[in-house]
């Protein structure tokens, strides 16, 4: 996984509630056996009409946002399936940050495992942003994840919690399974008591 | 924490290998459920990193959502994507030696029917599936929820996940229902109290007297869709029907094991006194039969009801509810019951099992699928289709005009050939009315199968309750 740097960007707004997981990548495109090249068929159903022209008021094809880095986005993004081809579309497209109120649960954790940052933050700062998304070309929010810091359009600064952990392997660019296999030992330990108690699993 | 432990506390702690100082914690997995769809980029991860699977016997992979429900599927998968991923698995389930069920045996069906009815879910178990409705084995009081594709690899690496733990949640559903009232319209009805973030960071456990009330199989299908609800996952204490389910199926524990297990598995309940961060108390009687009428499981009503007015919702929400009503071609006041349907879809994770069939040839009973209706039954495992047959459902179905399918998802996400048209009304028995996802333009309803049933024989949405 690359490293996670400072993100600056032109946000694009999405500020329609529940974008679920079905809008992000329709099931069409999930028979891949790759992990990349599913950015042109990001937000499929809502970015092209059905004779596969652009519609051209969606804002992922308006030319100031066509290079986004950044999502403004309407509360409970990501909700619905597991699919990790939702991350891969974004990522793929060049979204790194994604900015809401709240996040489904696995979509959360997927965003992590593929280098990309989810921000929860308050209405009142998610509006703010959404505000500066709207005005376009010249309003470019800055990420810092080292210092938990959105810099706005205006120089003003809005500060985002993020787990310690996740932060970490963000910025490291870390791969959770090397982790784990060096607590192999321990892994190994766990399994001899535990079948001993639990021999029927 | 307390001395007093939720049912998830203490399958939290049976499985806790190790906890850092910010909680980040890694959990032991005890059954790894895998179909073709989230799991090809694992096992490329796995052989590009030169890594076996740690725990084969752990790990039961079968192929479900790409898989054609028509009878020529035995001849293979016209579709080359679709083909191209299920040859994918059957690779992969031979080179890494774990257990699987291909296509075309007797046993194959979706991973979260199949995984009960071999018996391979058990209570207190935690159990994780590339597959957001993993939520399904909670009503065994096993610890089970979705996971992405790079935790599919981290499972299959180290038969373990890296989890922080969530809050604990309690949805009790009290008195007893209605007729014609059924589990669906229970997860349903909480859904729409909830709302669809409403179980965010939470793990529910369902209780009360409804849930109690309910068989085994109902009780899947609320805790299939804890996940629409936000939580990912639902959880059921197991009791002497949780347990008379198990007994004898073909990897539940046997002899001294299975008392062994059984004197484990009773004590598998959230103690009294143990606290719970938040509590949602719904009266079970006042649960009508209810439909969704939006693009979000979320929007739910009883079927007497009409459809609302964007105006009657707060300004985030009334711009969702304008996009669902255009979407799904309907008009504030409309009444419910008067919404034409073109398409009756029953099967899916939520209700393709054979109590749900059995509710349907009830309500069937002497009854036809009116003309002009698409209506397709999709068992949910091969072992489900063959006992209705065998139990002569089938062919009452078939009689009343029913399309008899082979065993998979299906439409419920439409991956397969089984797929609406655009502006395409469906009465369907899965668990998402998403825009786009029984197909294009497609428009979902979502109900019991009793409903489905019911909307079948009249061509519109009906309450099942007029014709009982």
């Amino acid at each position: 996984m690359d490293k996670f740097t400072t993100v600056s960007s032109v946000a694009a707004p999405l500020p329609l509630i529940n974008i679920d997981t079905d809008m992000i990548i329709p099931k069409q495109f999930l028979k891949t056996i790759k992990r990349s090249g599913l950015g042109k068929n990001l937000f499929d159903e809502m970015r092209y009409n059905q004779s596969g022209d652009e519609i051209d008021d969606f804002v992922l094809n308006q030319e100031k946002y066509k290079n986004t880095n950044i999502l403004v986005a309407g509360d409970n993004f990501g909700c619905g399936s597991s699919r990790e081809h939702a991350p891969w579309a974004l990522l793929d497209f060049g979204i790194k940050v994604i900015i809401s109120t709240s996040f489904a649960d696995i979509f959360f954790n997927n965003c992590f495992k593929n280098g990309i940052l989810p921000i929860i933050l308050p209405k009142k700062e998610r509006d703010l942003l959404m505000d500066d998304a709207h005005k376009g070309s010249n309003s470019v929010l800055t990420i810092n994840l080292e210092n938990q810091e959105i810099t706005r359009p205006d120089g003003s600064i809005i500060k985002f919690e993020v787990d310690k952990f996740k932060k970490k392997c963000l910025l490291d660019g870390l791969d959770d399974i090397e982790l784990t296999m060096k607590k192999f030992e321990k892994i190994k330990s766990f399994e001899n008591s535990y079948f001993q108690k639990f021999p029927w699993i | 924490m307390s001395e007093y432990k939720t049912l998830y506390d203490k399958i939290w702690e049976n499985h806790l290998i190790s906890e850092d100082d910010d909680g980040t914690s890694l959990l032991y997995v005890d059954r790894h459920l895998v179909h073709e769809v989230t799991s090809p980029q694992a096992f490329e991860g796995l052989r590009m990193s030169n890594r076996v699977v740690r725990s084969p016997e752990k790990t039961i992979a079968v192929p479900d959502h790409n898989v054609p429900t028509t009878v020529d599927r035995e001849e293979g998968i016209s579709n080359k994507e679709s083909r191209i991923q299920v040859e994918a698995l059957d690779k992969n389930a031979i080179d890494f030696g774990i257990n699987y069920y291909p296509v075309n045996d007797i046993r194959q069906g979706i991973v979260h029917i199949i995984g009960p009815e071999q018996g391979w879910t058990l209570p207190g178990m935690t159990i994780v599936c590339g597959d957001s409705h993993t939520a399904t084995h909670g009503a065994f009081g096993a610890l089970a929820h979705g996971i992405g594709t790079s935790e599919v690899e981290h499972v299959l690496a180290t038969q373990t996940l890296i989890q922080k733990k969530s809050k604990n949640m309690k949805v009790e559903v009290n008195g007893s229902l209605g007729l014609g009232v059924t589990a669906k319209d229970v997860t349903l009805s909480i859904i729409g109290e909830t709302g669809t973030a409403g179980g965010t960071g939470h793990v529910i456990e369902y209780a009360g007297s409804v849930i109690s009330n309910l068989s085994v199989e109902g009780r899947m299908t609320v805790c299939n869709m804890a996940i629409e609800g936000g939580a990912r996952a639902g959880l059921i204490a197991p009791d002497q029907k949780t347990f008379d389910y198990l007994k004898g199926r073909p990897h539940a524990p046997k002899g001294t094991n299975w008392e062994m297990a059984l004197n484990f598995w009773k004590m598998l309940y959230s103690d009294k006194g143990s606290k719970f961060d938040k509590l949602v108390v719904i009266d079970g009687s006042k649960i009508a039969p209810v439909v969704t009428w939006g693009t979000s499981p979320e929007d739910v009503l009883p079927i007497n009801d009409i459809i609302p007015n964007p105006n009657d919702f707060d300004n985030q929400k009334k711009q969702a509810v304008e996009r669902s009503l255009d979407y799904m071609g309907l008009f504030p006041g409309q009444k419910l019951e008067e919404v034409k349907i073109d398409t009756v879809f029953i099967g899916s994770c939520t209700n393709g099992r054979i109590e749900d069939l059995r509710e349907v040839a009830k309500i069937m009973e002497g009854k036809k699928v009116k003309e002009g209706i698409r209506a397709m039954i999709v068992p949910g495992s091969g072992l489900v289709r063959e006992q209705a047959e065998e139990e002569g459902i089938a062919q009452k179905l078939k009689e009343a005009g029913f399309e008899w399918r082979l065993a998979g998802c299906s439409m419920c996400l439409a991956m397969n050939p089984d797929q609406l048209n655009p502006k395409e009304r469906c009465a369907a028995t899965s668990n998402r009315n998403f825009e786009g996802r029984q197909g294009r333009g497609g428009r979902t309803h979502l109900m019991s199968p009793a409903m489905a049933a019911a909307a079948a024989i009249t061509g519109h949405l009906t309450d099942v309750r007029n014709l009982i």
